[in-house]
């Protein structure tokens, strides 16, 4: 059912609704695999998997809803930037609150 | 001023279908076109993946400050409510999807039926938002209104959430903090909830062009961009419901 | 220095092309609903024109009022808001949409052989959103003003003052909509409208420069904006995010305000440093040395100017391990600056040098960036930090690198591409002795300022101890010169207009499309889409054009 008709550069791949339909069930999964693993107390493990489910979700809405998986090598490098950019706002700063508890050298 | 390197060249000089209306001047042809609306569009999306970043680093970094005191307000949070605006925030982002590819294939009821599937799943999202926010607005919980910490001094105080939680009370100078949460909670939420009711403003606008046919005779570019900042406030949604809702529930 | 490499038409049959951007449509409505990169070029210029002088006022407020070691000529609260409107008016006004929205939006679709910019409505858009930033600047100014510094630094304008912190914060941040815009459109343009055969590595240096300071627009102005509303949040309703006594960290505000202002400088002297591969590489009539070091150095000053900002905190409460850091990393800034400084001394090197007025200003960018930029490897060393930052010191190094560097290109550029975007040329000696009084003016009013820091005159002071005062009085001096050097081009470009000599497509014989092209260039830049053949820079390709022969159309 997926079209593919390639344009030079120009992607105009038609993602086919099986694929959003199976993506869509995935991220179902998701939800509810995060929701229940938020009532068990994994102590430490908690916030980690639930970024992780929460990290693999915004992955499959970007590569397949978003049509990135199918895109040119510039949108993907444009993704990449933002996300590298964003992690670098939320690191470098974090990392001055944490290091201010080890004290003066 | 023409150069003995240059060589005529143009889709205005094509005087057959290639010249379609909405094709503007500047650019050589229709994929040039749409290339570069897409592109535009994606680094739009990367200011407000830096614009909501602000508020991810404060989130974060208050929350390792006062943990106790986050923990304990987190649990105000009804997962049952923030769970449900997860599956419909998802669903909407499915029929949007679907809703471009009825436009690709250039089927006009089903892209209709998708936009407008898509808009009445963004007013569920933002009626469930409300009635959160109701019930914070009659907790006094909300900052600078009344903003009370009863709940946080003497949590037996609240029967529903400490049947779930049988928190421990906090000490005041604590407890104070709470506020700084729920500060972040409304910011990070209401700057979600604003960027959804923009774009459910924008889908009204899109259902009536696609009912007379705009979108779907070869010009998805409207579509398609509006489908990709659904999909983004759909992926801050995702990480606003992981980081307020879940990753505090146990001590 | 006799020598000049301008070439015109023969004055007295040479007229100006009758059918141009200017031409093509008349009417003020046709200007200001234009889609014409070339028009809104040319809007911007007035605009920011006419916000450079007020700023430029009221830099002269500061400095006469610092004559004296009193605060005799204005309230001390006065003078805050003098020196915040100043800041805020140049650095968002002036010096961020300077060379992009001028220079930039006129000559990149030309210099890349497209007809317009992708988003030419985004384009007009953004030129309305800076209009409405500045005027309600200007309201600002008239209703009260601001006093917090253009730092707007918390708890100071959360918590303590009773000044205009929101319209102004609004004004900064509809005016960072403004440059998002304009980036986001130079990114889009760039990537997917050049011509056939334009190669990246065909590319002028000024489009590479002007594609890195777009990198930066987008990413880096968000974060500020967000800061402005957590500002306007924090004054309003209190939501404790700023405030100690609710648990907030003034200092996250001036985390996500630095996010955005160190690269902020980055974006205003990026668009200058590629005017100064395209002057230098005209008048020295040779190649950028080491084009690709250029290009590449661009794109890493963009990519490295994120990882620094905490060095405007080293003295703030940041931690130790983050001004060692930072510091480290801001010593990594400096090094693509100098490679380009490197680059453009030797592209100097056995080159046939002139002295346009262009050139003279590229000089004083040079010599004055150098030392601005040598002045902030001593700023990024945390150690001699602690003893120069809220000095002096400071104001004359970020003075050196804005005035005597942006500043200086900015008029480089202006008055390289005058006859591009007129038609016509400036007059070059008025305009040649107006760069030297410039230089001369800079020099007094601003190195004085390098020694006054070190002995430790406060930045932002009304008022300061009498030994200081000698070296005022040389700065106040030195700007009173200055501001002679900035009126001149003024009305000797407005007369220009009128009686300038008539330019032809390429008074420069310079290498570039745009040169390529009729003065003023029409409306749709190129009859036929050019196709690009030759390395950029390339002067025997342009010797070879010499022998054919150049008509433009109308």
């Amino acid at each position: 059912m997926s079209e593919q008709v390639q344009h030079g550069e120009h992607e105009h791949h038609i993602v086919s609704p099986k694929v959003y339909v199976i993506v869509f069930f995935a991220l179902l999964v998701g939800t509810a695999a995060t929701v229940w693993a938020s009532y068990v107390d994994l102590g430490l493990w908690n916030p980690i998997i639930a970024l992780a489910i929460a990290c693999t979700k915004a992955t499959l809405v970007v590569l397949f809803f978003m049509h990135v998986k199918y895109s040119t090598k510039l949108t993907k490098l444009t993704v990449a930037a933002g996300i590298f950019m964003f992690l670098t706002l939320v690191s470098m700063t974090l990392a001055d609150y944490i290091s201010r508890a080890w004290g003066n050298w | 001023m023409p150069d003995s390197t240059q060589i005529a060249h143009g889709a205005s000089a094509d005087a057959h279908s290639e010249h379609p209306p909405y094709l503007r001047h500047h650019f050589e042809s229709t994929e040039q076109q749409a290339d570069a609306a897409g592109f535009a569009m994606w680094l739009f999306l990367l200011t407000e993946v830096m614009f909501f970043g602000g508020l991810f680093t404060a989130y974060l970094i208050y929350r390792n400050w006062y943990y106790p005191a986050f923990v304990a307000a987190s649990h105000q949070l009804n997962v049952f409510w923030g769970t449900l605006n997860t599956v419909v925030l998802i669903s909407s982002s499915f029929t949007m999807a679907m809703g471009v590819w009825c436009a690709e294939t250039r089927r006009k009821s089903g892209l209709v039926l998708c936009l407008i599937l898509t808009f009445i799943m963004g007013l569920g999202f933002l009626g469930i938002k409300s009635i959160e926010y109701r019930e914070k607005i009659e907790k006094h919980h909300v900052p600078g209104f009344h903003y009370s910490m009863q709940s946080f001094l003497d949590p037996a105080s609240d029967p529903e959430v400490f049947k779930e939680y049988h928190d421990k009370p906090l000490a005041p100078d604590m407890a104070v903090h709470t506020e700084l949460y729920f500060s972040l909670y409304f910011l990070m939420t209401g700057m979600h909830a604003l960027h959804m009711i923009i774009g459910i403003g924008i889908l009204g606008f899109m259902i009536y062009r696609a009912q007379v046919g705009a979108y779907t005779s070869g010009h998805t570019t409207f579509v398609m961009n509006f489908g990709l900042y659904w999909h983004f406030v759909d992926i801050i949604w995702i990480y606003l419901f992981a980081l307020l809702y879940l990753i505090s529930r146990h001590q | 220095m006799s020598a000049t490499i301008v070439s015109l038409p023969d004055q007295s049959s040479a007229r100006i092309p009758k059918v141009n951007y200017i031409t093509k449509e008349n009417g003020i409505l046709s200007w200001l609903l234009t889609g014409d990169h070339k028009r809104i070029a040319i809007l911007y210029l007035i605009s920011l024109s006419f916000f450079f002088f007020i700023g430029g006022a009221l830099a002269g407020l500061i400095r006469l009022e610092l004559l004296t070691p009193q605060t005799d000529l204005m309230a001390t609260d006065t003078y805050n808001k003098v020196f915040t409107m100043h800041g805020v008016i140049m650095i968002f006004f002036f010096l961020v949409p300077s060379v992009p929205a001028t220079l930039g939006n006129f000559l990149i679709p030309l210099m890349i052989g497209a007809k317009d910019l992708a988003l030419p409505k985004i384009n007009l858009l953004s030129w309305y959103l800076y209009m409405a930033g500045g005027i309600l600047a200007i309201y600002t100014m008239a209703t009260g003003g601001v006093d917090t510094g253009w730092t707007f630094t918390t708890p100071l304008s959360t918590h303590y003052v009773n000044t205009n912190v929101l319209t102004t914060g609004l004004a900064a941040f509809i005016a960072g909509f403004s440059s998002i815009f304009t980036g986001l459109n130079f990114i889009v343009t760039i990537h997917k409208m050049r011509a056939p055969g334009m190669t990246w590595f065909r590319l002028p240096l000024f489009v590479w420069a002007h594609y890195a300071a777009s990198i930066l627009m987008v990413l880096a102005t968000p974060v500020v904006a967000i800061a402005i509303v957590l500002i306007a949040l924090e004054r309003t309703i209190g939501i404790g995010v700023f405030d100690p006594t609710k648990g907030g960290d003034p200092l996250l505000f001036q985390h996500l305000f630095w996010f955005y202002s160190h690269p902020a400088v980055y974006i205003m002297i990026l668009p200058g440093m590629g005017v100064i591969s395209e002057t230098i590489s005209t008048f020295s009539r040779k190649r950028v040395f080491g084009y690709t070091a250029v290009a590449f150095s661009s794109v890493a000053i963009a990519i490295f100017g994120f990882f620094v900002w905490a060095h405007h905190m080293f003295i703030m409460g940041i931690s130790n391990y983050a001004v060692l850091v930072f510091s480290l990393l801001t010593m990594l800034v400096a090094v693509p600056s100098a490679i380009k400084i490197f680059n453009w001394t030797f592209t100097l090197y056995k080159g046939s040098i002139t002295f346009e007025t262009p050139m003279l200003y590229t000089f004083g960018f040079m010599g004055l960036f150098t030392i601005g930029g040598l002045t902030g490897v001593f700023l990024g060393t945390s150690g001699t930090d602690i003893h120069l930052t809220e000095t002096y010191f400071i104001v004359a190094h970020f003075h050196f690198v804005m005035v005597g560097g942006m500043l200086m290109a900015f008029l480089a550029g202006i008055h390289f591409w005058w006859p591009k975007m007129t038609g016509r040329m400036y007059p070059e000696k008025i305009s040649q002795l107006a760069a030297v009084i410039t230089f001369i003016g800079f020099n007094f009013t601003f190195f004085p300022q390098f020694i006054l820091g070190t002995l430790g005159m406060p930045r932002r002071y009304a008022s300061y101890p009498p030994e200081f005062q000698i070296l005022n009085v040389f700065s106040t001096a030195g700007a009173t010169i200055l501001g002679v050097g900035y009126l001149l081009p003024v009305l000797y470009l407005t007369w220009s207009l009128k009686y300038g000599a008539i330019a032809g497509n390429n008074p420069w014989q310079a290498t570039g499309l745009e040169w390529q092209t009729q003065s003023p260039p029409l409306t749709e830049n190129f009859v036929v889409m050019p196709i690009m053949d030759h390395e950029a820079y390339d002067y025997e390709w342009l010797e070879r054009q010499k022998e054919i022969e150049v008509t433009h159309a109308g």
